[in-house]
């Protein structure tokens, strides 16, 4: 059984055709990235994997669920989390409060505490998200998507807009993730796809372009043309 | 208790309030003329609809502009009942609020599939249809003369509440009942809960939220309460007309929260005491009591955004559990 | 119902319908291009229509009346937006409180200055009978009616369409960031979009008050349908205020001609069901925010 498996997906924005008969599957436990230049349609295909928006044609299995016609909570309540590009926060309330609202308030109060001891950010529980840095909320992006221990994790950019110091806390909390987890990563940043992913899919006009190991991809002329060269990458 | 200390999430209530209410609740019916009872009664009937129009303005985010509409038609449900013979006070104050609720669920299917500024223009549009609907329907609302000569509920007990004092005083406990329920609310699971979709709708769902779920209930508890702040009304005056359903009485109540602090529960029902003082006043001198109304609007969009008890919530503790709306 | 009854129906609706486009289309391209939803504009519909009839107990000529009234009305549209509504740039729900706030003066300074009665604006002199259509009397005042709405509906295409101010203000609707990218000043086509609305809702406001008057409500009768007609068509375009228009009227006209008490029901539906199934609008582009 694939932990994720899309199926001939089409969607369109008006007369845009954002994503086009594009087909993945990650199985369990895997560490995928998924590059590609702006506008190659990753936001959206997250967007549609966790049902922010519905796809137009095509069908989207979670652990071997059909979900295609689910709303986004139920997905969610099935191992499936997420965080967004941009900060996508409960900024008016405090961290402590942040991490209540993901645990579903109603578990144990401890809980919230321990885990933020445990990723080191406890001496901020009682301070409003709006006020923490750039990259402490990026942190948080992150935290709230672990905190309910998904099966399937999608991240979308998770160091975009912070210092390589913050990059590599953000990059080592995904490495420490337990093994089972399957994680999809959208990313820019080349080093954090080649430290974390096991295999790479480069999406381009709303298509898988080339899909390989990182040495594969590397290596690729076409992609190194579409997304390597533009974006000026060296190799590490 | 246990379930403030368990979250992190307001501060516990303080002291500070319950003092001034007990204060009101000895010292009105003695040190008082009637003039200003009837008025206190006013200010605790509307506070009851303004903080009901905050679950939706300041914890939910929802900014809604038809709230009139659950009130007038909660209040004209107690009319008509009474028209037919129903005196009972329970069984009409059961009626209106089943009535408004209903009223919200049935709508809010409808407008809470749209978010922004569309829900602010579907409620109002679905708000003057309402109006709209009691003027013609002279049969059952008697059009535009409205419904007069209600008069004091039987509550059942030896006290008639014609007595103005007595009725005050059924009014306040309906106004402290509300207000300990609505503070359980907000600090309850369901009401933090609220607070993250005003805050982000698509974080709430990507937690596995039904965040449509949680919006119309929202939507049905503001409109229950906002059907018994119409029942109190419609027996307070002895009256109602189109006029409560209308988009002034929206604005009415949406100028409340603001002005008092939208988010804070406590700051509407300082709005409304502000308002209702105001328009007393200004009553007694000029007709022209709709235009000051829209001066102050506008002055408390540009230099008020945070309600009185924003302001002095910001003074004493630097703002700490307050939230302006749109935030 | 006879055919020819029918028909005479249908050209009330059509005149209706587009009375109602010339106060939602400016609505619409407000909302479109500042995402202000203008709680005031059915004020700027019902300030035309009083305006106008004073107008024309000075002048006697509707030209002068419907001109006067109208650009009267753009001005106090530019003051407020230039005043007020600028300080506020992107912060939409100021914008709407504060319009708000504009309808309950707008409101109650009409009533003042025009008193609680209503009034009614006398037809132009060339305009004053029937004429036969099909065997049935129809006023041939209407028949103006639909004539200046279709003209102007046609030279606002044009305006949006031809002309380079047009369109900036279609290309801001779609996309504010790449028009200010431009290195176009935007706040100036947001003054004369306003400025836009403004005068063509009082247009509709005089040309409208010889067949629904001025009255204290007016305002809000209006602006409730223009509301409902943004939301039928879809936001902030010409086509979705045109037809979403002409549709409401229609239904407005025929509503009232088979259940005279609830014809405003017969909208509701229309838009709740347009709701569920469609909620961008009728020709509404991509999904609503």
């Amino acid at each position: 059984m694939k932990a994720l498996e899309v199926k001939d997906i089409t969607k369109k924005y008006g007369g845009l055709k954002v994503l086009r008969h594009l087909s993945l599957s990650v199985a369990p436990g895997e560490r995928r990235a998924i590059i590609g230049p702006n506008g190659a349609g990753k936001t959206t295909l997250f967007n549609t994997i966790t049902g922010l928006s519905k796809p137009d044609s095509g069908k989207i299995y979670i652990f071997g669920k059909n979900v295609t016609r689910l709303s986004a909570y139920h997905r969610a309540r099935l191992g499936l989390s997420r965080t967004f590009q941009r900060n996508n926060l409960f900024f008016n309330l405090t961290l402590l409060d942040n991490i209540n609202l993901a645990l579903h308030v109603n578990r144990s109060p401890q809980k919230a505490r321990d885990f933020l001891q445990h990723w080191g950010l406890y001496h901020r529980k009682n301070v409003k998200v709006k006020e923490l840095s750039y990259g402490e909320q990026r942190q948080v992006e992150l935290l709230l998507a672990l905190v309910q221990s998904p099966r399937l994790m999608l991240l979308d950019e998770p160091t975009a807009g912070i210092s390589q110091g913050e990059s590599r806390v953000i990059t080592r909390m995904i490495q420490g993730l337990p093994r089972e987890v399957t994680v999809i990563i959208i990313e820019h940043d080349m080093e954090v796809v080649f430290n974390l992913a096991d295999r790479i899919t480069v999406l381009n006009r709303g298509q898988i372009l080339y899909e390989g190991t990182a040495a594969e991809v590397r290596t690729h002329p076409a992609v190194k043309e579409i997304y390597l060269g533009s974006a000026g990458e060296e190799g590490p | 208790m246990k379930l403030t200390e368990k979250i992190d999430f307001y501060q516990k209530p303080r002291d500070f309030w319950r003092g001034l209410i007990t204060l009101i609740l000895i010292l009105t019916p003695l040190g008082i003329n009637s003039y200003g009872l009837s008025l206190l009664t006013q200010v605790l009937i509307f506070g009851i609809l303004a903080m009901s129009l905050d679950i939706l303005i300041g914890y939910t985010g929802l900014v809604s502009f038809n709230h009139a509409t659950f009130f007038g038609v909660s209040a004209y449900t107690t009319g008509i009942l009474f028209y037919c013979g129903w005196k009972n006070f329970w069984l009409t104050l059961g009626a209106g609020i089943a009535v408004s609720t209903a009223l919200a669920i049935l709508l809010g299917l409808v407008v809470l599939r749209s978010s922004g500024p569309y829900f602010l223009m579907i409620t109002l549009a679905f708000g003057q249809m309402i109006f709209a609907l009691a003027w013609r329907w002279r049969s059952l609302t008697g059009g535009d003369d409205g419904l007069p000569g209600i008069s004091r509920p039987d509550l059942g007990l030896p006290v008639s509440m014609e007595n103005n004092i007595s009725f005050y005083y059924l009014v306040l406990v309906f106004f402290l009942a509300t207000l300990f329920a609505l503070w359980k609310f907000v600090h309850s699971p369901l009401g933090m809960s609220v607070v993250g979709v005003r805050e982000s709708e698509s974080r709430m769902q990507a937690l596995g939220y039904n965040t449509f779920g949680l919006k119309l209930a929202a939507y049905a508890l503001a409109a229950a309460v906002s059907g018994l702040a119409g029942v109190l009304y419609v027996y307070f005056t002895g009256f109602i007309s189109p006029q409560e359903l209308n988009w002034t009485m929206s604005g009415l109540i949406i100028l409340m929260v603001i002005i008092g602090g939208a988010g804070t529960l406590v700051g509407p029902v300082i709005g409304a005491a502000v308002i209702l003082v105001l328009q007393n006043l200004i009553s007694s001198y000029t007709d022209r009591w709709p235009l000051f109304m829209g001066i102050l609007f506008i002055l408390c969009v540009m230099y008020a955004r945070n309600g009185i008890l924003g302001y002095f919530l910001k003074l004493f503790k630097g703002g700490k559990n307050h939230e302006g709306i749109g935030s | 119902m006879e055919g020819s009854q029918l028909f005479i129906l249908a050209l009330n609706g059509l005149s209706y319908g587009l009375l109602l486009f010339l106060s939602a289309v400016g609505l619409s391209l407000i909302f479109g291009l500042m995402g202000v939803v203008n709680m005031a504009h059915g004020s700027y519909y019902m300030l035309g229509a009083y305006i106008g009839t004073t107008l024309f107990q000075f002048t006697g000529s509707f030209c002068l009346s419907i001109l006067g009234a109208s650009l009267t009305v753009a001005l106090i549209g530019v003051l407020t937006e230039y005043v007020f509504f600028r300080r506020f740039y992107q912060q939409e729900l100021e914008q709407v409180l504060l319009s708000f706030g504009f309808a309950y003066i707008f409101m109650d300074l009409s009533k003042w200055l025009w008193g609680g009665f209503p009034l009614s604006l006398p037809k132009p002199a060339l305009f004053q009978d029937s004429i036969t259509i099909l065997g049935q009397a129809f006023p041939s005042y209407r028949l103006l009616v639909i004539l200046m709405g279709l003209v102007t509906a046609l030279s606002l295409w044009l305006f949006l369409e031809r002309t380079r101010t047009g369109t900036i203000i279609r290309a801001g609707v779609d996309d504010k960031e790449m028009v200010t990218g431009m290195g176009i000043n935007i706040k100036l086509y947001f003054t004369l979009t306003f400025a836009l609305g403004a005068f063509l809702a009082a247009f509709g406001g005089v040309a409208g008050g010889p067949i629904i008057g001025a009255y204290q409500g007016l305002d809000f009768d209006i602006l409730a349908l223009a509301l409902a007609i943004v939301v039928v068509g879809g936001l902030g375009t010409l086509k979705g205020a045109f037809w979403g228009s002409i549709l409401i009227g229609f239904m407005e006209t025929f509503g009232k001609a088979l259940f005279p008490n609830y014809a405003i029901f017969v909208i509701y539906v229309v838009m709740v069901l347009i709701l569920i199934f469609k909620p961008a609008g009728l020709m509404g582009r991509g999904k609503p925010s």
